[in-house]
């Protein structure tokens, strides 16, 4: 079974955004970016399936800028045995990226599609749901487990309250939530293999796929930063707020 | 360990900053089948990067002569209006360029942001074939049967903070080289052990550092000049010599920060609140307001100067740059002489690889820095910082001032001054107790809001990367005759100590906000901290400082 | 403009975060209540009285037990030639669902809504709430998930909503139920929970930790967190800390116990709706951000308000 993963290029989770003064957007000059921290985990889900001897090919892609060849390496180097990239320099929303993923899905044919489960610089938590919607496949979303069973996905997923385990017939997409796996950190001889690993490119016309966005960015701005409140004098005026807000 | 995997290489470069970059860039320029590769601690080229900075492109111009047509961010902003003040508490003295030599007055020169230099540099060296690891610190340099350098090992990743492997353990692997460079800057973990395992500090003076806290702010579009470069000395140092520094660079944004000699002797001395303070200074300050601050970071600086600089060449590798110390203190410079020592060591490494030579002793390396530029610029202020240092800043200038004069004239006498070491201190009840202004939150903040800001980051379940030669002497000593200064020069608030009021005071080592400094390694004054690297990757992400 | 509302329930009961959705969608129109489930009807009921609600849709049938994607959707898509927006509140059972709704509708998701400022104009959190972004629809249709805490709950009580069934249910066969694992009776997960207790370093060992938090927790039915010097000093195990290198979160009440509030922990928490603080220092910068202060001596104050909550 193919595996296709997608993984995207964004701020490092480390960094601070900054918003341009104009309000236009966040500042992204000067800051580092790196593989989405969900889609790593995806990533190693996928290569973990691979070792079991569940999966036989795990395919990278990356809908992004040049740069993004960047992530698709460390993918590659975590264990990924080919990448694609589909280039733009313009930003891609979750719905674009979910039709360009499902015309690759396609020529790839793969038996399982691993993402993770929101990007963090937009927070959308959106294209695999998406995809799958599209594909008229089914989801398994926030997964903390992925278990195949013959022609079957046993994905058990993080839901508000708990745990909950559906069954999923293949091909099936799965997103990746935290507890899912601990990714493997990608070591010098696999980055050096990494170099020499087929890495295809390609554009959204060639999928036939138009990018152009719905949704329109009028302003970005910090949050309004919190002001301090009011003091209580003692424990009595305390649970007085606390039943007032419905707390006790 | 020894079934860790190993790689070949010609060359190995600890350290992905200026030097060790100019000194992979200039291996492949001239012998291009070299295969070269740099080891870096940070998460990327510059994560680890900081300084001013004021670039005289000397170097560079030798290195890649056309760069400035190469969209190299050093070219954004000369720097056209140098100013020197002193300060008093209130106001400032600025001091007139005729009273300074000419080469103190920034002709030609550029301010840019020194990690935005290095990834630039770290393009060139790629396109040149030079293989570049961030996130991979190296921990361990290998030795041959004959005890020469042979190359280094990274460190083991994914080891818990009990020392045994977690999950995701991942062994170092072996690079093995004809010869190293160790390039980490100053006090680098490594240099240390190779400068006392080869004797090569044998001859020299001891090297002193001074400790460089910096910030960088968006400011009001209205208060930015670009290329106004502005250094301070006087106010608000008594105890310590030292001084400002405040850039006006590209993209409306100020580079500013605080240097303060590491020699200082009253416990009580906080070179992060010292800067804090400078930053409340009427002419700082009006810069600032209306502005916000991006990032802040700090590092120690060489200051020892020709003095203090070790043999640079050991059988099997070399030292380049502010692993060696080549910073050229009154001019506040150190980029362009690390750049040129480490093309110098390539020179000498090109050589010796074309003569089929490798792990010995690359002596044409020494030689001709002795004959270059570096030499003769560090040599004109070699006694610059010990007359400050032992003179203050007032009485100290002025005849550091006299000295630089002669020597510019070519009337310099043949001496040299020492330096003492920097770790001796005052005892607590001896010194005088400094007390610092609470943070406004405005234009000064408290030192944990600081190293969020500097985007620190590093793995938690690992071993605490600060090493304590003897775990009691913190309290057992350091506190009671210092009241434990960690507390005080570390910038990043790692050491604390808790429980003074219960009654049972413990040493806290925070590791995980370390800024990667160096001055816990310099400034304890058991000796008894020692810096080793932490898992790679981890550390600050110093975006463009 | 019409908006056809998810209503979140455990088919006996309509669940809070609802109110929230109604309050948003009344800011858009009218507003239309759906609920899918499998014999829910006390659900049908319980919506038709939230005010604000002028019709409630009742879809019960065994494909929508589970909320299983691949059934609702289509079944949702299907509907929408009716409606003008899709709102549902941000739960985990929606973020499943409403995506797949704006894909089959070929639509874009405004996701985490946070307030509406126009009839097409939204603002949402991006780059984990450090950036609040603004944005406009240009689709025909929107499909919305609101932030339940970012939204006054409407009134459960005094509508009168009709009630009509909706058949159309299908089962896709792709997928299927297998089990669940709901915490009931325990501690409810951190990032979850809708109050959260949170203890610094001052709880002094594991011991007090364990004596003071733990009961005030038990006693609020909250999510337990902890600042990053109380975990390392070994109060509480690592998947407890809350703050920038911990678990970010964002519940209803945050009950901050003996933590300074230095900004690393604040980053963990700072989007919680309400902030209390109780600390005996009173310059401690967690007062400069909680809502509700109280200074006092934690080993006192604590055991003194569980008793009396």
């Amino acid at each position: 079974m193919k595996i296709l993963v997608s993984v995207k290029r964004v701020i490092d989770y480390n960094a601070r955004p900054r918003v341009k003064p104009d309000g236009t957007g966040v500042d992204l000059s000067n800051v580092k970016m790196s593989l989405n921290p969900f889609d790593e985990i995806a990533i190693e889900e996928g290569v973990r399936l691979k070792e079991k001897g569940v999966a036989s090919e795990v395919v990278a892609v990356s809908v992004g800028p040049a740069k993004a060849v960047d992530t698709l390496r460390t993918a590659l180097a975590m264990g990924a045995d080919r990448a694609i990239l589909v280039q733009s320099d313009e930003a891609v929303e979750p719905l674009a990226v979910a039709k360009i993923l499902k015309a690759l899905a396609v020529e790839e044919q793969p038996g399982l599609i691993i993402l993770g489960k929101q990007a963090i610089d937009d927070d959308c938590n959106q294209t695999g749901q998406m995809l799958a919607a599209l594909m008229k496949r089914p989801q398994g979303t926030f997964a903390s487990s992925v278990m195949i069973e013959g022609d079957a996905a046993l994905v058990t997923r993080e839901v508000d309250g708990g745990l909950e385990t559906l069954r999923l017939a293949l091909p099936a997409i799965v997103t990746a939530d935290l507890r899912l796996n601990e990714p493997r950190y990608a070591s010098l001889p696999n980055i050096m293999k990494a170099k020499s690993k087929p890495l295809g490119t390609k554009t959204p016309a060639d999928l036939g796929v138009d990018i152009t966005p719905r949704l329109m960015t009028l302003k970005v701005a910090e949050p309004p930063v919190r002001g301090a409140g009011i003091k209580v004098a003692d424990v009595d005026a305390l649970v007085v707020k606390l039943k007032e807000m419905g707390v006790a | 360990m020894s079934n860790r995997e190993t790689m070949e290489y010609d060359v190995v470069i600890v350290g992905g900053g200026p030097a060790g970059l100019s000194a992979a860039i200039r291996l492949k320029q001239s012998e291009p089948d070299l295969s070269v590769c740099v080891l870096e601690k940070g998460s990327e080229i510059g994560a680890h990067i900081l300084s001013g900075a004021v670039i005289d492109p000397r170097a560079l111009d030798e290195l890649i002569p056309d760069w400035r047509r190469r969209d190299c961010p050093l070219a954004a902003v000369p720097v056209r209006d140098n100013q020197h003040w002193f300060l008093s508490r209130h106001g400032k003295i600025a001091v007139p360029h005729w009273l300074t030599p000419r080469w103190m007055h920034n002709k030609g020169t550029y301010t840019a942001s020194l990690g935005n230099l290095c990834r630039w540099l770290a393009g060139q060296a790629e396109e040149l074939g030079v293989e570049i690891f961030p996130g991979f610190a190296a921990a361990e340099v290998l030795f041959d049967d004959q005890g020469a350098v042979r190359g280094v090992a990274t460190g083991d990743m994914g080891v818990g903070r009990d020392g045994k492997p977690r999950f995701e353990y991942q062994p170092g692997m072996e690079l093995h080289a004809r010869y190293t460079l160790f390039a980490e800057g100053a006090r680098g973990h490594l240099t240390r052990q190779i400068i006392a395992r080869f004797g090569l500090d044998a001859d020299s003076a001891p090297q002193v550092y001074g400790l460089g806290l910096k910030e960088l702010w968006d400011i009001a579009p209205d208060k930015h000049q670009p290329g106004l470069v502005i250094h301070t000395q006087g106010w608000p140092l008594t105890d310590a010599y030292g001084g400002g520094f405040l850039y006006h660079q590209a993209d409306g944004q100020v580079a500013l920060g605080f240097v303060v000699g590491l020699g200082y002797r009253n416990p009580h001395l906080s070179p992060f609140g010292e800067f804090q303070r400078w930053k409340q200074h009427p002419q700082i300050r009006t810069f600032l307001e209306g502005g916000k601050r991006v990032s802040y970071g700090a590092r120690v600086i060489n200051e020892g100067g020709w003095q203090s600089l070790p043999r640079l060449a050991f059988p099997g590798g070399a030292l380049v740059g502010c692993a060696a110390g080549f910073v050229n203190v009154p001019r506040i410079k150190g980029t362009h002489t690390a750049m040129k020592s480490a093309m110098l060591a390539a020179d000498a490494v090109v050589a010796a690889s074309r003569a089929g030579r490798r792990h010995d002793l690359l002596d044409t390396y020494e030689d001709t820095l002795r004959k270059s530029w570096v030499a003769e610029e560090l040599r004109m202020v070699r006694n610059v910082q010990p007359l400050l240092a032992r003179f203050g800043a007032v009485l100290g200038t002025a005849l550091a001032g006299v000295e630089m004069w002669m020597r510019t004239l070519g009337i310099g006498l043949p001496y040299t001054l020492g330096h003492k070491p920097d770790r001796a201190l005052r005892l607590a009840r001896d010194a005088a107790p400094i007390a610092y202004p609470a943070p406004d939150g405005v234009v000064s903040f408290d030192r944990l809001s600081s190293v969020f800001v500097s985007n620190t980051n590093h793995e938690e379940d690992q071993p605490v990367h600060l090493r304590l030669t003897d775990p009691a002497i913190p309290i057992a000593e350091n506190l009671a005759l210092y009241g434990e200064p960690a507390q005080l020069y570390c910038p990043a608030g790692v050491y604390e100590v808790t429980g003074r009021a219960t009654g049972d005071p413990r040493f806290v080592i925070n590791a995980q906000n370390c800024l990667h400094c160096k001055t816990c390694d310099i400034k304890d004054p058991a000796g008894n901290i020692t810096w080793v690297a932490p898992e790679g990757g981890g550390g600050p992400n110093y975006p463009n400082m | 403009m019409t908006s056809l509302v998810w209503v979140e329930h455990d088919n006996v009961h309509v669940k809070e975060a609802t109110l929230a959705a109604v309050t948003a969608a009344t800011l858009l129109g009218e507003v239309v209540a759906l609920v899918a489930g499998h014999e829910c009807v006390e659900v049908a009921k319980a919506a038709a009285r939230i005010a604000g609600v002028s019709r409630v849709l009742l879809a019960d049938d065994v494909a929508h037990a589970h909320g299983l994607a691949e059934n609702i959707a289509p079944f949702i898509a299907g509907l929408m030639s009716d409606y003008d927006a899709f709102v549902a509140p941000a739960t985990s059972a929606s973020k499943n669902i409403a995506p797949c709704v704006a894909a089959l509708l070929d639509v874009m998701q405004v996701s985490d809504v946070l307030s509406v400022e126009g009839p097409k104009t939204f603002t949402r959190p991006i780059y984990a709430g450090n950036v609040i972004a603004t944005v406009e629809s240009r689709d025909a249709k929107l499909v919305l998930t609101v932030r339940a805490t970012s939204f006054a709950k409407a009134e459960s009580t005094g509508g009168e909503a009709v009630i009509e069934t909706v058949t159309g249910a299908t089962d896709a066969g792709l997928s299927s139920f297998v089990s669940a694992q709901i915490a009931a009776s325990e501690r409810p997960e951190l990032t979850s929970a809708k109050v959260v207790v949170s203890g610094g370093r001052a709880l002094k060992d594991a011991a007090g930790f364990a004596g003071v938090i733990m009961p005030l927790a038990d006693r609020l039915k909250a999510g337990v967190g902890a600042s990053r010097a109380a975990v390392d000093a070994g109060y509480v195990p690592n998947d407890y800390q809350v703050g920038q290198t911990g678990k970010i979160v964002a519940p209803d009440v945050y009950i901050a116990v003996g933590i300074s509030g230095a900004i690393q922990h604040l980053a963990g928490m700072k989007d919680s709706k309400t902030i209390i603080a109780i600390n005996k220092d009173e310059d401690a910068p967690i007062f400069q951000v909680a809502d509700i202060g109280l200074v006092a001596d934690l080993f006192d104050a604590v055991p003194e308000l569980t008793a009396k909550l």
